[in-house]
């Protein structure tokens, strides 16, 4: 037979990681809470399924969004021959001043430099071509997003180095580290091109300050490499202090701007994986340039620029939905990591995403990665619930998971959390006694203070969220 | 500082097909609003049958795709929807539609069709499948000016071009094959694959049975992978029919070898035949499963917004849309072909032969002022400049023959054409008054020239 190429049939589409294998677990058994409600719950999976009411609600009060409606349909041929790649420019504004608006409108962005692309995921591949050759490297921290080893890697044939963060200062990137990681790739004959970070963290959930984002903009000054700060959690910062992005910081400090460049998307923040807007910011003119040539493999689809200019261009909506959009964040979090701390349960405390980072450490037998496998496994099959092993995010201690709670509504939630509760009951992890149901509405509600009794009612009262058997996804197989 | 790609211009774009369409985006010609302004007729875009899906969106009236048939909200469905094997009910769709195109004579299995944003997108990840950095792909010219990027850029892949020329009218020949075969082993390039464009860009015409039963034998012979680009299927008007590569593949001398299927891969768009290109639907249809697999999870880096993949399955899920589309469609596109044809002719300007494409290879040759890419050039900045009109030199086509252009006709209404006509008109008229003109004073030079030197003569006679 003839042959395919080395990257075809190679690993480096990274899904033999167990951040898949937890989702393929999950998709021969999905929860559905009638037809399956022992079925696996996906807790792997980091969308944001909180405001849809919200943006359906808007949807429905401008049937101009969409060029399928009477009142769009005008411009349905022009919006259908539309290729250019310099992107619809009320889009490309459009975008541009919500990525302003998320910032605090601390910072404007320039329309002329949002350049398209297929999702973050095709983003970074992109901007991996644009800055490095084959057998280069990017410094990455970790923890990371297991995608990246896909994204930046796979056909770009960039390597990625990591930059160890550890528990002991909850995982905060240091200049020490930076260093150590850069000056351990020289002696390895390993050229670093530049430094990837992601901020607000995944999987962390938290995000830096101005000080370490100053730090490390010398970092890479001093050592004239790119820094691409990934930053498609910007609007999931739910509590205080505010986000600051590297945008802001680089007003701030003597920077060399051709090494800045910053990947956004609207899957997180809005919710919108599905329609693939994936954005490259650079500061960069040639870089800007060629990431716009190359963005001709993965425009956005003219259809969805023309619904988002429409949307983000509506300055009355998206300020109510940054802020409901946190609301609703924040709740859910907070009631999540209150639940899973009365059952003994802590996480890395964070302000952002659409996780949290869960510390099982004492849940180990030992404190290997096979421990760690081997305690995800039980999560996996006998608790019921994919959520994703540390290692799988290159970190470099045992015993830490990511737990997303964004994407189910609040009865799985609940759900989630009386099988970790008993689970850790089983293990006698948790010296509640059996009756005591703690987060059974009523007896909560006694036991609670007003203020946060009338944040559980809101949770309550959440509105309920896609099923896993949509139609959508059903006829797969 | 930057990488090498950033750095070069392996992206092709500064080539004159590209060049044309910024001048022509300076001083885009408006009927009303910029009449003097450059036609463009370098853009392979099908605009003749919109109209017939305007009327079918006005028929379908959906509220953004929040409800579906039963009265169900899909919006957040949607939203959430990335999975990279596509959407089920779009995917069953495309099949049938790209079964229906090659007359059912050949059916497709959704599971083996990969999405992809775009043709583009298609056609680079599948280079990414078959071949490594530093081997090539055999690529027949003319050729589509954008493989540069597409096959080249970011895979590293070279191509080794399969040079046709006008005495054959251009079509591959196996001498022509293994020719461009033997070259690339020459230059210690390991050949992966063929790609052919079928209906052919910039030549609108489609390949015989026999053509393409020979080239799976090329194939199986040096055990190389062969892709069929047929985003101008539906395209064709005339006949002889369309016969996909996968059409001739069924033959059963062929299927004698078990594996000649695993070597054969399609890629496809809707961009052409519905003229949507903003939509970016592109897809690869394969059997190989790995191919499949592979392409699958590349498809990541280039997803149909779900939005898109929702309307258009309801949109390809009318048959009776599709089927009167599709005859309209073709009707359309050989009308205005004939038009652009015999207006051409009355200027004395032919075209190849074709039956389908939404442009025409026509042939200059005769206005070059010498046959050479130099005097090529210059009849196309004439063309753009003076006379308005974008049209594609032959090449940016990557053409071994000199004098060839290619001219789009679908992407404007019928009496821009016409304008365009007469100008081409006025233009052959100028030049061939100018060329007389200067065919006359060159005469007289010459013969001015000829009378000093004979009398030159005569005095060195007398003076001796």
């Amino acid at each position: 037979m003839a042959a395919i190429s080395k990257i075809a049939t190679g690993n480096g589409h990274g899904e033999n990681s167990a951040y898949f294998d937890g989702w393929k677990a999950y998709e021969t058994n999905p929860f559905h809470p009638t037809d399956r409600p022992d079925g696996v719950i996906q807790m792997g999976l980091a969308e944001n399924q909180l405001c849809f009411d919200f943006i359906e609600k808007w949807l429905m009060e401008h049937p101009e969004a969409s060029i399928c409606t009477a009142e769009g349909v005008s411009k349905f041929k022009e919006t259908a021959l539309f290729q250019d790649y310099h992107g619809i420019p009320e889009f490309r504004q459009a975008v541009a001043k919500f990525m302003g608006k998320v910032r605090g409108d601390r910072v404007k962005f320039d329309p002329d430099r949002i350049v398209m692309s297929g999702g973050a995921t095709g983003a970074h591949e992109m901007v991996a071509f644009c800055l490095a050759d084959p057998g280069e490297a990017f410094l990455v921290p970790t923890p990371y997003y297991p995608g990246f080893d896909r994204d930046l890697r796979w056909r770009t044939g960039v390597e990625l180095v990591p930059v160890v963060c550890d528990s002991a200062n909850d995982f905060k990137i240091t200049i020490d580290s930076l260093q150590s990681a850069y000056h351990k790739a020289q002696e390895a004959n390993i050229k670093i091109k530049g430094l990837l970070i992601t901020n607000p963290s995944n999987p962390l959930g938290t995000f830096m300050d101005k000080e370490t984002l100053k730090n490390i903009i010398n970092f890479v000054n001093e050592k004239n490499i790119h820094l691409i700060g990934d930053e498609i959690y910007a609007a999931t910062v739910f509590m205080e202090p505010e986000f600051v992005s590297i945008s802001e910081v680089i007003e701030e400090v003597e920077c060399n701007r051709d090494l800045i460049h910053i990947v956004y998307s609207l899957s997180k923040d809005m919710g919108f994986p599905g329609f693939r807007v994936g954005i490259v910011y650079s500061y960069n003119d040639t870089v800007t340039s060629c990431a716009r040539k190359m963005s001709s493999f993965g425009l956005v689809s003219s259809q969805t620029q023309h619904l988002i200019a429409t949307m983000l261009s509506n300055d009355e909506f998206i300020d109510n939905f940054v802020a409901e959009s946190r609301e609703r964040l924040f709740k859910r979090h907070k009631y999540f990591t209150w639940a899973l701390s009365q059952i003994g349960i802590c996480s890395l405390k964070s302000n952002a995403g659409l996780f949290i980072w869960m510390d099982l450490r004492k849940l180990l037998k030992e404190k290997t990665f096979e421990a760690e496998m081997d305690l995800w496994r039980v999560i996996i099959d006998e608790v019921k619930l994919n959520v994703s092993p540390g290692s799988s995010f290159h970190c470099h201690e045992p015993g830490w998971f990511r737990v997303c709670f964004a994407n189910m509504d609040i009865n799985s939630m609940e759900i989630a959390l009386s099988r970790i509760r008993n689970f850790m009951v089983k293990n006698n992890e948790t010296m509640v006694p059996p009756r005591n149901k703690l987060w059974r509405r009523t007896s909560l509600k006694l036991s609670l203070s007003r203020s946060l009794s009338r944040k559980m009612d809101d949770f309550i009262m959440s509105p309920s969220i896609m099923s896993p058997q949509s139609p959508l996804v059903q006829a797969r197989t | 500082m930057l990488s090498s790609k950033a750095s070069s211009n392996c992206h092709g774009q500064d080539s004159l097909y590209f060049l044309g369409w910024q001048v022509y985006e300076k001083n885009p010609f408006h009927e009303v609003e910029n009449p003097t302004g450059i036609i463009q007729m370098g853009l392979a875009e099908n605009q003749v049958s919109f109209d017939l899906v305007e009327s079918w969106l006005r028929q379908n009236p959906d509220v953004m795709g929040l409800k579906n048939k039963d009265g169900e909200s899909v919006f957040r469905d949607l939203a959430l929807f990335q999975d990279y094997h596509g959407m089920p009910a779009f995917k069953n769709e495309l099949v049938e539609y790209m079964a229906k195109i090659r007359g059912n004579k050949v059916k497709f299995d959704p599971n083996n069709l990969v999405l992809a944003a775009g043709a583009t997108s298609a056609n680079e990840t599948l280079i990414f499948c078959l071949a490594d950095p530093g081997d090539a792909i055999l690529l027949p010219t003319p050729s589509y000016a954008g493989f540069d990027r597409d096959l080249k850029w970011r895979t590293g892949v070279e191509i080794v071009p399969i040079h046709c020329s006008s005495s054959n009218g251009f079509r591959i020949s196996m001498f022509a094959l293994e020719e461009a075969y033997e070259r690339a082993q020459k230059l210690n390039l390991k050949v992966k694959g063929v790609l052919i464009t079928n209906p052919s860009n910039p030549l609108g015409t489609t390949m015989t049975k026999d053509e393409l039963q020979s080239l799976i034998t090329f194939a199986i012979d040096k055990d190389i992978h062969l892709i069929s680009d047929e985003v101008f299927s539906g395209t064709v008007f005339d006949s002889p029919c369309f016969i996909s590569i996968m059409e001739a593949a069924m033959d059963s001398n062929l299927k004698r070898n078990t594996d000649v299927l695993s070597r054969i891969h399609i890629v496809y768009s809707l961009s052409k035949d519905l003229g949507l290109p903003g939509f970016r639907v592109g897809m690869i249809y394969s059997n190989n499963q790995t191919v499949v697999s592979a392409a699958t999870k590349m498809s990541s880096f280039g997803l149909v917004s779900s939005q898109t993949q929702y309307l258009l399955s309801y949109m390809l899920a009318n048959k009776k849309f599709t089927s009167h589309y599709m005859k309209r469609n073709q009707k359309r596109l050989k009308k205005r072909k004939e038009m652009l044809v015999s207006g051409l002719k009355k200027s004395g300007i032919k075209c190849l032969k074709s039956n389908a494409g939404l442009f025409c290879w026509v042939d200059m040759r005769h206005l070059l002022c010498s046959n050479t890419f130099e005097a090529e050039t210059d009849l196309w900045k004439k063309i753009l400049c003076e006379v308005g009109l974008n049209i594609s030199p032959g090449s940016s086509f990557h053409c071994s023959q000199p004098g060839w252009f290619r001219v789009c006709f679908a992407n404007m209404n019928q009496s821009t054409l016409q304008v365009a006509l007469r100008r081409i008109k006025d233009f052959v008229e100028r030049s061939s008054f100018d060329y007389q003109q200067n065919m006359a004073s060159l005469s007289r030079k010459l013969i001015s020239n000829w009378v000093r030197k004979l009398s030159s003569a005569d005095r060195e006679e007398q003076e001796r």
